[in-house]
């Protein structure tokens, strides 16, 4: 590794910082101009007025406000997400097994879904504009354009209901063993292949399109190389930068976006937790959410731009 | 037969048998066209061509754009480039008809019986891949050697391409090593497989002539040490002179004429072909210089990257009144940062360009309107340079309205002239950049900078992308209007013989630096300094064994790009 590049990559972690930071401080003020007053949506509208005072003085909301932003930033920094005012649990410790669950489900999702993606993407190219290209673009296009909670009901109508192969309800806790864990996750992370799996597969198969008009490729084509060959070892390699971008965009929603599926398949993740306190107006716990969820895109894009460079041989190896 | 020897496979079939290597009858090639607005229609692109190569020699195929060299030397592949379908005739390689070989048949000897070599070896390496991956890659596939045989292999010939560092640069990528020995690691790995034909296309046209000299030379080591026969692509009949024994004249997809190289060069007997050989002699007589030019660059220095990278060093040039200066150097010699600096493209650091004896503003944004129409430009790539939404009239109108207000009637009716002038007749008023030639669109731009009555239009490699004949037109009609309209010419070129037909005088630039500055006659007259010396006796001469003595008599060597 060399320095332009470990320059380029610093650069762009640094530039992640200052972004997440920026977010930080948009999802602090949004919830700020919110109407309504917290201490009185805890005690209710019969609460007395020296009971909201105590309890603003006792939350700090009589601070100004860029020193709560403050102090709620360097919480976070240290873990502590504060309590959330509907349960008065700590969210911290809440969102870590929910955080796992999701990522449990993301990662099961995304293990069958890019793979699969690609190779169906660099065989549409191998069969460009034929029989094969149209069927994998149609069955990909067709699988995206429904609607996930149509695809839900239907997986679970079809494996649950109707052969009982797997269950219907997801529910997971600490103690479930893997293989069971493994078993519940099956039919939501199927849902989600289907939903990602166009978007990377069409996205690959125009990248190395793209690259295929290539003067190297009719060198690789006048070397007596099989077209599959060719497209494998020499269109791929040089389409990586925007194969990874996508594929981390489409990581970055199977973390962020799941809230249908979770629903539907009753899942412990992030997005039904989510859900449920939206619909309590629990403000420390929409803050933290949200940031975590910012901070998952953010990485993730970084993740893609550090490919995207390090994929690139001119920067991998300077002159 | 011909399919009980294609199915033979790894074994070379027809070896043992004539000399005859390559035996091409009746070629007959077609591809489809979509003209827009209209219905698709099939163009014929070869019509009946046949050839036939024996073994170890080298054919040349020469022609303008268009003659369809690369199309016939593909098919030597049963390759068709882009939709390019091959609809009739044979191909005999090896005593077999590869047009019957089928897919498999077909890859089996790409790579292997035949191999190819592409004009811009730049592009056509795969840049994710080491060099030396990608040079004994079909080698590999074909099974004809092990890994390390390979790479001995490889080695050997990059030392007999002359490149550096043999043992260590195929770990190189594409990109860290220079245009002309790229070109050279292509003849290479074209040669590992040890094939019994090579296709050469174009193989040193887009490198500088001090460097096209040194790949030149290494091919035809490389073919007369290896035994290999070869088809030899290319527009220059004196780069073909010096390694085909045979030549073979093509145009518009016909066979033109056929015939050893002596004869074709010495007694051409049609008349395309001595149009051909006879090309770029024009005759132009130098002018004097007048008494004081209008133009002066006085010690300028320029620098791209915030004073980083110098690329002009204290370079002064005078232009008189009606007279060309051609500017003359090989790329990255600095010839179109002048023409920058000169327009306030690039402003200078230091040094002054004086226009009728006062100074220009050193940015473009500073200057008046008065002081751009005086210098204009024409560029290399004339399709670029013009909007294609935009017809020729109003592309030609835009600087009759814009410096000058003429707009309506009287602008048609000046569009019209201006037509007339660059010989193309108000027929093309209406017609669309992309339904003109690649002569015609050059010959618009330079309607279009004449539109603005300059004193002084910028020349900038604008018949480098032009066939020779086309080329020629555009230089006589450039020294036609010359006449007419009393304009000088800064002329930016690296091509030397064009220099000999327009300039008056002549500046030779090398690393930034004027090198030799002065009348035409005076430049071109002995005794030369080194790089002078190198530049002309680089450019080829249309004559058997001018290579072994250009190479031989040389006093500096080329960089090597």
């Amino acid at each position: 590794m060399s320095s332009p590049i470990l320059r380029l990559i610093a650069q762009r972690i640094l530039l992640g910082i200052v972004l997440l930071l920026a977010v930080s401080v948009l999802i602090f003020a949004g919830t700020q101009i919110l109407p309504g007053d917290v201490a009185q949506a805890i005690l209710g509208q019969s609460a007395t007025p020296e009971a909201l005072a105590n309890l603003r003085e006792q939350l700090g909301l009589n601070d100004p406000a860029w020193l709560r932003y403050v102090h709620w930033l360097w919480g976070i920094l240290h873990g502590d997400f504060g309590t959330a005012q509907s349960s008065g649990l700590d969210i911290a410790s809440s969102i870590g097994t929910r955080l796992k669950n999701t990522l449990f489900l993301a990662a099961c999702a995304a293990i069958v879904a890019v793979p699969l993606a690609i190779i169906l993407g660099l065989i549409a190219v191998r069969y460009r504009n034929g029989f094969v290209d149209k069927l994998i673009s149609g069955l990909a296009l067709a699988s995206t354009s429904f609607p996930e909670f149509f695809i839900g009901y239907v997986l679970i109508f079809v494996f649950a209901v109707h052969w009982q192969i797997f269950p219907s309800i997801s529910t997971v806790d600490d103690s479930t063993p893997f293989l069971e864990r493994l078993q519940a996750v099956v039919l939501p992370a199927t849902a989600l292949t289907l939903v990602v799996l166009a978007h990377m597969m069409r996205m690959t198969r125009a990248a190395i399109l793209n690259v295929m008009q290539s003067a190297y490729i009719e060198t690789a084509e006048l070397k007596g190389l099989k077209a599959f060959d060719i497209i494998r070892k020499h269109a791929f390699p040089n389409a990586i930068a925007p194969v990874v971008n996508v594929v981390m965009l489409n990581l970055a929603y199977l973390i962020v976006g799941v809230v249908v599926v979770e629903v539907i398949f009753v899942y412990p993740g992030m997005g039904q937790y989510l859900v449920d306190h939206v619909a309590k107006r629990d403000v420390p716990v929409v803050q933290a959410v949200g940031l975590i969820f910012a901070a998952v895109y953010i990485t993730l894009n970084i993740v893609a731009d550090i490919g995207a460079i390090v994929a690139n041989p001119r920067l991998r190896h300077p002159k | 037969m011909a399919d009980k020897q294609a199915k033979s496979g790894q074994a070379k079939p027809g070896q043992a048998s004539s000399g005859r290597l390559l035996d091409i009858r009746n070629l007959r090639i077609e591809a489809t066209v979509y003209p827009p607005g209209e219905a698709p229609k099939t163009i014929t692109l070869v019509h009946d061509v046949s050839l036939t190569l024996e073994k170890g020699k080298v054919l040349g195929l020469i022609g303008e754009s268009g003659a369809g060299k690369s199309t016939i030397g593909l098919s030597s592949m049963a390759y068709g480039r882009g939709g390019v379908r091959i609809t009739g005739g044979e191909v005999v390689l090896n005593g077999r008809d590869i047009l019957k070989a089928g897919p498999k048949g077909v890859r089996a000897l790409r790579g292997r019986e035949v191999c190819y070599v592409a004009q811009s070896a730049a592009a056509a390496f795969n840049p994710a891949h080491k060099l030396i991956d990608q040079v004994v890659e079909a080698t590999l596939l074909h099974g004809t050697a092990s890994r390390a045989e390979a790479e001995k292999r490889a080695i050997a010939l990059f030392k007999k391409l002359s490149l550096p560092n043999p043992e260590t640069i195929g770990e190189r990528y594409p990109h860290q090593v220079s245009g002309g020995q790229l070109q050279r690691v292509m003849t290479a790995m074209a040669l590992c497989s040890e094939p019994d034909l090579i296709v050469f296309d174009e193989p040193t046209t887009a490198l500088d002539v001090t460097t096209q000299i040194d790949v030149l030379a290494a091919i035809k080591d490389a073919i007369r040490d290896t035994h290999v026969a070869a088809l030899y692509i290319t527009h220059d009949l004196a780069v073909v002179a010096q390694v085909s024994d045979e030549i073979m004249v093509l145009r518009h997809g016909r066979l033109v004429e056929w015939g050893g190289t002596r004869q074709i060069i010495k007694e051409p007997r049609q008349e395309y072909t001595n149009a051909l050989v006879s090309v770029h002699e024009i005759e132009h007589r130098e002018q004097q210089p007048g008494t004081t030019p209008f133009l002066s660059v006085k010690n300028v220095t320029a620098a791209y990257g915030g004073g980083h990278v110098k690329v002009l060093k204290n370079v002064s040039v005078d232009i008189y009144p009606g007279q060309t200066l051609a500017v003359v150097g090989e790329s990255g010699s600095g010839k179109s940062t002048l023409a920058r600096a000169i327009t306030g493209l690039l402003p200078p650091e230091e040094g002054t360009v004086t226009f009728d004896g006062r100074p220009l503003a050193n940015r473009l944004a500073d200057r008046p309107k008065e002081d751009l129409r005086q210098l204009q430009m024409i560029y290399q790539m004339a399709d670029v340079a013009m909007n294609p939404r935009q017809t020729v009239g109003t592309i030609i109108g835009r600087p009759l309205e814009f410096y000058f207000g003429i707009k309506g009637r009287e602008r048609d009716k000046r569009v019209a002239e201006l037509l007339d002038e660059i010989e193309m007749g108000k027929g093309f008023v209406d017609r669309y950049p992309a339904e003109l030639s690649g002569g015609q669109k050059q010959r618009v731009c330079i309607a279009r900078s004449l539109a603005a009555k300059p004193k002084l239009i910028i020349c900038d490699e604008v018949t480098s992308a032009l066939d020779p004949l086309v080329a020629n037109g555009i230089l006589k009609l450039l020294l036609n209007l010359q006449q007419v309209e009393k304009v000088a010419y800064l002329f930016i070129t690296h091509d030397l013989a064009t220099v000999k037909s327009i300039a008056d005088s002549i500046a030779v630039m090398y690393r930034g630096e004027v090198v030799r500055y002065g009348p035409k006659s005076k430049v071109l007259t002995p005794p030369f300094d080194a790089y002078t010396d190198l530049l002309l006796s680089s450019v080829p001469e249309m004559e058997i064994g001018w290579l072994e003595k250009a190479i031989k008599g040389r006093r500096m060597e080329s960089a090597g790009n």
